[in-house]
C-alpha cells in the first residue's frame, strides 16, 4: 500500500465519497453558500493537484479536510474569521448551573441551537463539528487543524462551555 | 456535581480515554448522581450538535461539477468510441491505398522507360556494343563499365540465341542491356543495381503486358532484372528462370 502508485482515479474514489461532509463544513466555516461553494472547489482542484504527495496509508480524511480548513484560512472571510483567535488569553467561561440541553431535545429548537453554533468564534465551531458531527477522534482532529492533542482537548472543552452558554442566553430570550 | 471526574467526562463521551479509566468511570456514574447528570446533560448536547451540524446539502449539480473536474476522464459514450475508430480506419485505410497506388504509378513509370529502352535499342542501326553469341565474351566486356557483375545463362537446346550487349541508363544508373532472338523476335534483359532503381518498386512483376511488349521483372541478389519484348509470355519467362537459375550458380 505505501509503495501503490496513486492515481487520478483512485483520488475520485476517495475524495467524492466526502463531498457532501466538506461542503457542510465548508458552510459552516464560511456562513455563506456561494463562498462554500468556492471553497470546495478550490479544495478539490488543490487536493487533486496535490495528491501526489500524500501518504498512502495515512488518514486521507484529516488531510481533505486540512486542505479545507487552510484554503478557508487564507482567504478574506477566514482572515477576520480567525484574528480573534488566541488561545492562551480567551478568558474561561462561567460553567452554569442551568441545563439547557433538554430542551434542545425538542425539534423545534434545533434553529436556536444552529444560531448559537454560527454565533461562536470559528476555531470553536470548526472544532465542535468535527468532533460531533463528523465524529473525528481527538488525534485526526489534531492532525487536521495541526494542533498538539492537548489543545485540542482544552479547546474542545472551551467550544462546548461557550457552546452551553450561549444557549443558556438565547433560551433565556426565548 | 465537581468531583475528580467531572474533567474526564468529556472523554469518557467522546470514547478518548483508556479502556481501564472507561471502565472506571462506568461504576463512578452509576453511583454518583451528580455525574449521572452532568453525563445526560452532554449527550444529549451531543447528539443535538450532531443532528444540528448537518446543516447544509450541496446541489446535485455542484456535485456534478466537482466531479467532473477531479475525474480521470471525460466519460465518452460508446457512440464517440464507434466515430474515432471509424475515422481511424477511414485513415488506415486510404494511407493504404495512396501507397499502393504510389507503387503501381512507379512500376507504371519504370515499366515505360524500360520499354523506351528496348524499343530505342531495336530501332537502332548499332543495337550492340559488343556483338557476340558467346557469353564468355559478353559478359567480360562489361567489366569496368558497370559497376556490378552477372552471370549469363547457358542457352544450349533452349532455342535461345544471344545476340550481344550494351550499357544503357536508368534513373541516371548505368546497367547491361543483353539482346537474344527467340525465333523471329528480339528481346532485352536489363540488369541494375536494385538500390538505384526506384525504391518503390520492391516486388516481383511475374509476367505482365507493358505498351503491348511481355515484360518480367524480378530482384535476385541485389540485382533487378527486366525482361521484356513482344515475344510470347512463355518464352519471357523461360528466359527469366534461365537468368534465375543462372543467378544461383
Amino acid at each position: 500500500m505505501a509503495e501503490a502508485r496513486l492515481t487520478v482515479a483512485s483520488f475520485e474514489e476517495l475524495a467524492m465519497p466526502l463531498f457532501d461532509q466538506l461542503y457542510n463544513f465548508a458552510n459552516w466555516l464560511t456562513q455563506d453558500r456561494s463562498e462554500a461553494e468556492d471553497l470546495v472547489q478550490e479544495t478539490y482542484a488543490k487536493a487533486l493537484k496535490g495528491f501526489s504527495s500524500f501518504q498512502p496509508g495515512t488518514n486521507f480524511r484529516a488531510w481533505m479536510y486540512r486542505i479545507l480548513r487552510n484554503t478557508f484560512l487564507t482567504s478574506r472571510t477566514g482572515l477576520k474569521a480567525m484574528v480573534a483567535i488566541d488561545e492562551e488569553d480567551a478568558s474561561e467561561l462561567p460553567s452554569g448551573t442551568e441545563t439547557p440541553e433538554s430542551v434542545l431535545l425538542q425539534r423545534s429548537q434545533e434553529e436556536l441551537l444552529q444560531n448559537a453554533m454560527e454565533a461562536l468564534p470559528v476555531h470553536f465551531r470548526e472544532i465542535l463539528l468535527l468532533c460531533e458531527v463528523e465524529e473525528m477522534s481527538y488525534l485526526q482532529i489534531s492532525e487536521t487543524l495541526s494542533i498538539p492533542m492537548g489543545t485540542v482537548m482544552s479547546r474542545l472543552a472551551r467550544a462546548r462551555r461557550a457552546l452551553r452558554d450561549s444557549l443558556k442566553q438565547r433560551l433565556a430570550m426565548v | 456535581m465537581s468531583d475528580a471526574w467531572t474533567d474526564k467526562l468529556d472523554l469518557y463521551l467522546d470514547g478518548e480515554l483508556a479502556s481501564a479509566e472507561m471502565r472506571e468511570l462506568d461504576v463512578h456514574v452509576r453511583s454518583c448522581p451528580s455525574c449521572a447528570a452532568d453525563v445526560l446533560n452532554r449527550v444529549q448536547l451531543k447528539r443535538a450538535v450532531h443532528s444540528a451540524g448537518k446543516r447544509y446539502r450541496p446541489s446535485a449539480e455542484f456535485h456534478e461539477r466537482v466531479r467532473r473536474s477531479v475525474a480521470s476522464e471525460p466519460r465518452r459514450s460508446p457512440m464517440w468510441i464507434w466515430l474515432t475508430a471509424a475515422v481511424a480506419l477511414v485513415l488506415v485505410l486510404a494511407v493504404l491505398a495512396i501507397s499502393a497506388r504510389q507503387r503501381q504509378l512507379a512500376e507504371l513509370r519504370i515499366a515505360g522507360e524500360i520499354a523506351d529502352l528496348h524499343v530505342a535499342t531495336l530501332a537502332s542501326t548499332n543495337p550492340v556494343d559488343v556483338i557476340s553469341t558467346d557469353r564468355h565474351t559478353v559478359k567480360p566486356w562489361f567489366a569496368g563499365k558497370i559497376p556490378f557483375t552477372f552471370n549469363l545463362p547457358e542457352l544450349e537446346n533452349s532455342g535461345l540465341t544471344l545476340l550481344g550487349g550494351r550499357v544503357t541508363y536508368l534513373d541516371q544508373s548505368p546497367g547491361a542491356e543483353l539482346i537474344y532472338q527467340i525465333r523471329k523476335h528480339q528481346v532485352s534483359v536489363f540488369i541494375f543495381n536494385a538500390r538505384q532503381v526506384d525504391q518503390a518498386l520492391t516486388s516481383d512483376s511475374g509476367a505482365r503486358k507493358t505498351l503491348s511488349f511481355n515484360l518480367e521483372s524480378w530482384e535476385q541478389d541485389g540485382l533487378r532484372y527486366f525482361v521484356i519484348g513482344d515475344a510470347g509470355a512463355e518464352d519471357i519467362r523461360s528466359l527469366a528462370e534461365l537468368f534465375k537459375k543462372a543467378a544461383r550458380s
